[in-house]
C-alpha cells in the first residue's frame, strides 16, 4: 500500500521516502489545518504538510541535535519535555496533535493522552506493538526481552519504558474517555500486508491511532 | 602597522556618525531636539535592500560589535564570535548594521553628549529613555541607510528587548527577530538588582547629583560596585566554581582585607576596566530602561495582546544556566508568539556560562542560529 502517492506532489513525495509512517499520518491530516507535532524530529513530517496540504503549526523536540534540522526544514520548532506536559499550549489551538513513535518513552504517557485532547481537536500516536508475534515468541519461548527491528535496544538501555499492546492502549483509551477513531497496523518495513489487516495484534509492529475525546460520527 | 586580521573577521571598521535635524518624541514626554547615532556596518547591502540586519545591544555594550578599531586592537567588537565572513550572521550574505543607543556613551547623543538648550554635557539631565525610544530612534537610522524591511532583528538580553519591540512597533519593517537571552519584563528580583547598582553609584560621594564631570571627578567606587554586581548575575554559580572555585591568589588566606580569592581578583579586574570606559550616568538610564521595559503593561499584563500586531517570523533562545533571564521568560514570550499563531522556533541552550553565554562561542547556540538564518535568507 503507498497511499501516499494518491494526494501529493511529486515534489513533496521525496521528504518522506524514507518514512512510510510519517506519510499514513499524513494522509489523515486535512488541508489547511493547524497541527501540534509532539516528538517532532528533524521536523519531516510538518515539513511536508506544510508542502503539500497547508498546514501550519509546530513541533516539540527534546534532543538538541533535532533543532537546528528542524530550522534547516522550514518548520516552527520548540525544544520542550513532553513529560513536563502542554501547560504553554491554550486549550483547541491545534486541530492535530501528533505523537509519533513516542509515546512508549514517556514517564507519563496517560495524562499526555489528556493534554493532547485538551490542545488539539484529534489526537494521532503511533508506537511499537509489544505484541507482536516476534515479541511474544522471544520471551514465550526464549525468556528473554525481544530485540527486534522497532525495538533495536537492549532492556538495559531501551528509552522505551512504557511499552503496550495494541489491546492495552484501546483499554487505555475506554478508561480515560477516549474515543478511537481509526486505527492501523504496519510491519517494520511500514507496509500494511493481508497479515497485518487480517491479524493487526500479532503481525502490526507499528501502530497508528486517531482519536477524539467524544464518540463522534466518522470512523 | 600590521594588517593582517583573522580571515573570519570583518577586519578594520571605521564607525559612521548619522546626524537627525528632526526633534525625536521620547516616552517620557520630553523631546530631543536632534540627536546623533554612532554605527558600523558590515558587509555589503544587495540592490533591493532585503539583507540587512539590525544587531541591538545590551546595557554596556554598543556599536563596535565587531572588527578592529586598529591594528593595535587586544580585542574585536563584543560579537565578534557572531558576525564576520562564514560566521552566523555571515557578513559575505548580510549587510549588518549596529548603533549605539541614544542615551549611550559611545558616540551617540546621550549624557556626555552637549546639550543644545545648555551648551554644557547633559549629564542628569539626559531624559531617561526607554526601549521604545530607542527602536523609534532606529528607525531613522533604518530610513536614512535606505532599509525599509529588516531581514533579521537581533539581540541578545536588553537587546533581544528591542528586537521583540521593534516587531510590535514596525511589524512591516521586521521579517524575522531574534530575541536571545531575554524576557518580557523585568521580575521584581531583576529590578532589586538594578537598584543596588543604581544606589551605589548615586551614593558615590563623587557622584555630585550626576554632575560629575563639572566637578573633574568620577563617581568610580559607584560604578565599579554596579559592574561587579552585575558580572555576578551574568555569571552561573557552577561557572563560577569552575573558573575561580576557592582558589586563592597567593596560595593562603591573608587575614586582612586585600585579595585572597581569585573571583574577589576578577570582580575588581571587571571593575576597573568598566570605569575607564563606561558613563556612570548611562549606566544609571540603561537599568531604568530595563526596568520599564514592558510591553504588556498596555494591555493588562496579557503578552499574547501585546504581540498581537507582530507579523515577524521568530527565533527566540534561551540558555540553562542564565538565572537572570531564566528559560522561562523566554518561554513567556514563546507562548504570546505562538497564541497569535506566529511562526516562532525556540531552543534552550545547554551551557554552564549563565546570561554571559550569549555572547559564547558555542556550537549548538551558533549551528541553531546559523540554521535559522540560512533558512530567512533562502526565503527573502
Amino acid at each position: 500500500m503507498n497511499k501516499l502517492s494518491t494526494n501529493t506532489m511529486p515534489s513533496a513525495r521525496g521528504i518522506l521516502a524514507q518514512r512510510p509512517d510519517l506519510a499514513l499520518i499524513a494522509d489523515w491530516i486535512k488541508t489547511d489545518t493547524k497541527v501540534l507535532d509532539l516528538g517532532c524530529g528533524d521536523g519531516l513530517l510538518l515539513q511536508y504538510l506544510q508542502t503539500t496540504k497547508n498546514v501550519s503549526g509546530y513541533g516539540v523536540e527534546i534532543d538538541d541535535c533535532h533543532i537546528a534540522p528542524c530550522l534547516r526544514n522550514g518548520i516552527n520548532v520548540i525544544q520542550g519535555n513532553l513529560d513536563q506536559g502542554l501547560a504553554e499550549f491554550d486549550d483547541n489551538s491545534f486541530d492535530y496533535v501528533v505523537l509519533s513513535l513516542t509515546l512508549q518513552a514517556m514517564h507519563n504517557p496517560a495524562p499526555l493522552l489528556d493534554e493532547m485532547l485538551r490542545v488539539g481537536n484529534a489526537g494521532i500516536v503511533t508506537f511499537p506493538n509489544f505484541g507482536h508475534w516476534r515479541i511474544r515468541y522471544s520471551l514465550g519461548v526464549h525468556g528473554i526481552l525481544p530485540v527486534t527491528p522497532s525495538l533495536p535496544h537492549q532492556w538495559y538501555n531501551t528509552p522505551n519504558i512504557r511499552l503496550c499492546t495494541l489491546g492495552d492502549f484501546a483499554e487505555l483509551c475506554r478508561q480515560r474517555n477516549i474515543s478511537v477513531q481509526q486505527r492501523q497496523t504496519m510491519d517494520h518495513n511500514h507496509i500494511d500486508s493481508v497479515m497485518t489487516r487480517l491479524f493487526p495484534s500479532l503481525f502490526g509492529e507499528i501502530a497508528l491511532y486517531r482519536f477524539t475525546r467524544y464518540i463522534s460520527q466518522s470512523i | 602597522m600590521p594588517t593582517h586580521y583573522p580571515e573570519n573577521s570583518v577586519g578594520l571598521i571605521v564607525p559612521s556618525t548619522a546626524h537627525f535635524a528632526d526633534p525625536l518624541q521620547l516616552s517620557c514626554g520630553e523631546v530631543l531636539p536632534t540627536f546623533d547615532l554612532i554605527y558600523e556596518t558590515y558587509g555589503t547591502l544587495n540592490p533591493d535592500a532585503s539583507n540587512a540586519i539590525l544587531i541591538c545591544h545590551a546595557l554596556s555594550g554598543d556599536h563596535h560589535a565587531a572588527g578592529f578599531h586598529s591594528a593595535e586592537d587586544k580585542k574585536p567588537g563584543w560579537w565578534d564570535t557572531m558576525i564576520g565572513p562564514g560566521k552566523p550572521l555571515d557578513t559575505k550574505q548580510f549587510f549588518i548594521v549596529s548603533c549605539n543607543n541614544i542615551g549611550g556613551c559611545a558616540g551617540s547623543t546621550g549624557p556626555t553628549a552637549i546639550n543644545p538648550g545648555s551648551g554644557k554635557c547633559y549629564g542628569p539631565d539626559f531624559p531617561i529613555v526607554t526601549v521604545q525610544d530607542w527602536v523609534s530612534s532606529q528607525s531613522r537610522l533604518a530610513d536614512l541607510l535606505g532599509i525599509h524591511r529588516w531581514l533579521a532583528i537581533v539581540g541578545g538580553s536588553l537587546g533581544g528587548m528591542q528586537a521583540l519591540q521593534w516587531t510590535i512597533d514596525f511589524p512591516d519593517r521586521v521579517a524575522h527577530a531574534l530575541i536571545i537571552a531575554a524576557a518580557p519584563k523585568l521580575t521584581a528580583q531583576n529590578i532589586a538588582f538594578n537598584e543596588v547598582a543604581r544606589q551605589a553609584i548615586r551614593t558615590d560621594p563623587d557622584y555630585h547629583d550626576g554632575w560629575y564631570s563639572e566637578h573633574n571627578t568620577l563617581p568610580a567606587r559607584g560604578l565599579r560596585l554596579a559592574r561587579m554586581l552585575g558580572h555576578i548575575t551574568y555569571l552561573s554559580d557552577d561557572i563560577m566554581a569552575q573558573k575561580f572555585g576557592r582558589d586563592l591568589r597567593q596560595g593562603k588566606v591573608n587575614f586582612d582585607f586585600s585579595v585572597d580569592f581569585q573571583v574577589e581578583s576578577y570582580l575588581r579586574y571587571q571593575a576597573d576596566s568598566f570605569v575607564g570606559r563606561f558613563d556612570a550616568n548611562t549606566y544609571l538610564l540603561m537599568t531604568k530602561s530595563l526596568d520599564y521595559f514592558d510591553p504588556a503593561a498596555n494591555h493588562n499584563g496579557n503578552l499574547t495582546l501585546a504581540v498581537a500586531a507582530a507579523t515577524a517570523s521568530f527565533l527566540v533562545i534561551s540558555f540553562s544556566s542564565d538565572w537572570r533571564f531564566a528559560a522561562g521568560r523566554s518561554r513567556e514570550i514563546v507562548k504570546a508568539l505562538h497564541d497569535n499563531h506566529l511562526n516562532v522556533s525556540y531552543a534552550n541552550i545547554t551551557s554552564s556560562n549563565g546570561h554571559d553565554a550569549f555572547l559564547m562561542q558555542n556550537p549548538q547556540y551558533f549551528g541553531i542560529v546559523q540554521a535559522y538564518m540560512d533558512q530567512a535568507a533562502s526565503r527573502a
